[in-house]
């Protein structure tokens, strides 16, 4: 692709973020009327920004690549992002909207009224929050360097200024119609491009990707097995990491802080279900988008996979089957798609960080909109360097890894703290640690050291069959141990969790 | 649902022209019994939150089976996977879009009955 188009695509994506995220929230306040007049509208509108701040570079570049690179085994990765918010739904929506908390800190502070639990919360949202970042940042250099030939460092830096500009102008995250825009870009730049690339396709007499015999897994890889165990780095022990994986990804998507703090903008518990059902759909609608290049690239570009880029066959693919100038527009609306993609994540999160950061850190020294800033600043910096210094392991995996820590921490907090009303400080402590160390330490692990065969790499590159249930347990045995801590006022709690809003109760 | 009845309940009981006096008189008592944190109270919450983690429990069972089940069915049949439908493999049909309808249905059961035991709920506190 020529880098006149690219260097376009993103400076023009770059320009609408930061002039949607400033000028909206002028127009958010004088058309507000509009916006609560139509509840019809809502749940989509609210959906559609749910879905534009959640389908990150991971969903955008990785799935393809992976599905390009390893096969069926990596449809796991889109099934599991979607699915999670059927458990979310199931489990969180309704009472995390009715308990009137911002994030999940709050959640935790409201839930069992101490202050060591908020402490402990906060470290996980930031800690959480750099590991999502770090992956969005490579991708975004990948992107970068694909599109314009700048260096992927620098690119990685320029993206890191886009982000800190675009949240310092009025934090993105606000304007829930920035976000909403941004989903219908990811669509429809995913979506164009295929219908074109499918047609092609059809007309070179369809070849089967299933049968294509070359690539880095030889003639008989198994491309087409789901559990040929390559995907996962694990050739011994396919079915385990496939339910880890299952287990992380269900699990994990209520425990990511971007995702949390998008149930407040429902109007009350109802909507937040409603607005859950339509962002299934949304991202169903989207998600069956990148195993499409996957396989194309299968046919068209295995050679990726050899050069160790395969996360760029979305971006490449139509300049291979195309040629000219259509391929030139549809690859820079492709390239406008990922930039989107990496910016609206990284916003998102960076807003969730840094809101954090400043609230329970940087406030004791700086006021507050200075406070913001600095830690905007911090919020950027430190993952921007950890993802220049840091191992490539692949967007989706890091990604995955994310999922693992926030299924090992905030999925039994909030699942126990909604539903079980022994839960005490002490034992969400507890539980938060253990679950936090294990994946951790996990995580940890996987940056530095290799993939391998063997048992012990298999549970450690996929933590979360195991260190789920050691969190859970951990939190039940010590609040049973601890019961005269139970938090005095957890009834009035509980009801206002679970009864709708049509019931007139003291809501405290 | 009936949308969010706006008037608070020190008002309600002031204004005496719609509805009887009595059954405003018991509504008024049952959700100061759950206000109060009483025996009573505590079972009416009790029963609602019974009712929907029933609902959340079986859906992520019917999850658990219907998507967590494929790995394992793939396991125990390592031929079906490659099964073709339409010339694709079955494992690409139902793990590239087959999956997300599923979902979908799930979702929307789970809201319809969810909702349908606040409505119960709802009714239980003020007619009784």
């Amino acid at each position: 692709m020529s880098h006149t188009a690219g260097l376009t695509a993103v400076v023009v994506v770059s320009f609408l973020t930061i002039a949607i995220g400033t000028w909206s929230l002028r127009l958010a306040r004088t058309t507000s009327d509009f916006f609560v007049a139509s509840r019809t509208v809502r749940p989509l509108l609210n959906a559609s920004a749910i879905g534009g701040e959640y389908l990150s570079a991971a969903s955008f570049l990785g799935v393809a690549g992976l599905v390009l690179a390893y096969g069926a085994e990596m449809l796991w990765y889109p099934v599991g992002w979607t699915a999670g918010y059927l458990v979310l739904m199931v489990l969180v929506a309704a009472p995390l909207r009715r308990s009137g908390a911002y994030t999940l800190p709050d959640f935790a502070q409201a839930r069992l009224e101490s202050r060591q639990v908020r402490g402990v919360t906060s470290l996980l949202v930031v800690g959480i929050g750099w590991l999502y970042l770090i992956p969005q940042f490579q991708g975004a250099g990948l992107t970068l360097r694909l599109a314009t030939g700048l260096d992927a460092r620098l690119g990685g830096l320029v993206v890191a200024v886009v982000v800190l500009a675009s949240v310092l102008a009025g934090g993105m995250r606000s304007v829930t119609f920035a976000q909403a825009f941004q989903y219908w870009l990811k669509l429809t730049a995913l979506l164009l491009p295929a219908v074109f690339l499918l047609l092609v396709w059809f007309g070179d007499g369809s070849p089967s990707p299933a049968d294509a015999a070359h690539g880095a897994l030889g003639r008989d890889g198994g491309w087409a097995d789901p559990l040929s165990g390559h995907g996962t780095g694990q050739g011994g022990h396919p079915l385990y990491a496939t339910y880890s994986l299952i287990v992380a990804t269900f699990l994990g998507t209520m425990g990511l802080p971007h995702v949390a703090v998008r149930f407040y903008t429902n109007p009350d518990g109802r909507a937040a279900r409603r607005t859950t059902l339509v962002v299934l759909g949304l991202l169903g609608l989207f998600y069956v988008l990148p195993p499409v290049y996957g396989a194309l690239g299968r046919v068209y570009a295995a050679d990726l996979v050899g050069a160790g880029r395969s996360d760029a066959v979305v971006l490449e693919l139509p300049q291979r089957m195309l040629g000219g100038t259509g391929a030139e527009l549809l690859g820079a609306l492709l390239v406008a798609g990922a930039f989107a993609a990496f910016l609206s994540t990284s916003s998102g999160l960076t807003v969730a960080v840094a809101g954090v950061v400043s609230q329970d850190l940087v406030s004791r020294w700086l006021p507050g909109v200075t406070a913001f800033r600095v830690a905007a600043v911090i919020a950027v910096a430190f993952p921007y360097a950890l993802a220049v210094l840091a191992a490539d392991v692949g967007v989706a995996t890091a990604v995955g890894l994310a999922f693992a820590v926030a299924a090992s921490t905030f999925c039994p907090l909030l699942v126990l703290g909604i539903w079980w009303s022994r839960l005490t400080d002490v034992g969400a402590i507890a539980g938060l640690l253990v679950g936090g160390a294990l994946s951790g330490a996990a995580v940890l692990w996987t940056f530095t050291a290799g993939p391998g065969d063997s048992w012990g790499s298999a549970l450690l590159s996929q933590p979360a069959a195991w260190s789920v249930p050691a969190a859970f347990l951990t939190m039940v045995v010590v609040s049973r141990l601890t019961a005269s801590r139970r938090s005095a006022h957890v009834t009035t709690f509980m009801v206002r969790l679970h009864t709708p809003e049509a019931v007139e109760l003291d809501r405290g | 649902m009936t949308p969010e009845p706006p008037p608070p309940a020190r008002v309600r009981v002031t204004s005496p022209h719609t509805g009887s006096t009595g059954v405003r008189r018991t509504r008024q008592q049952v959700t100061t019994e759950i206000d109060a944190q009483t025996e009573l109270g505590a079972v009416f919450l009790r029963s609602l939150l019974r009712a929907q983690l029933r609902l959340a429990l079986g859906v992520l069972a019917l999850l658990a089976v219907l998507v967590g089940g494929l790995p394992l069915l793939f396991h125990l049949a390592p031929g079906l996977a490659a099964t073709r439908v339409l010339g694709m493999p079955l494992a690409w049909c139902l793990l590239g879009f087959g999956v997300y309808p599923v979902l979908l249905a799930l979702g929307w059961a789970y809201i319809r009955r969810a909702e349908r035991n606040e409505r119960t709920f709802t009714e239980m506190v003020r007619e009784r």
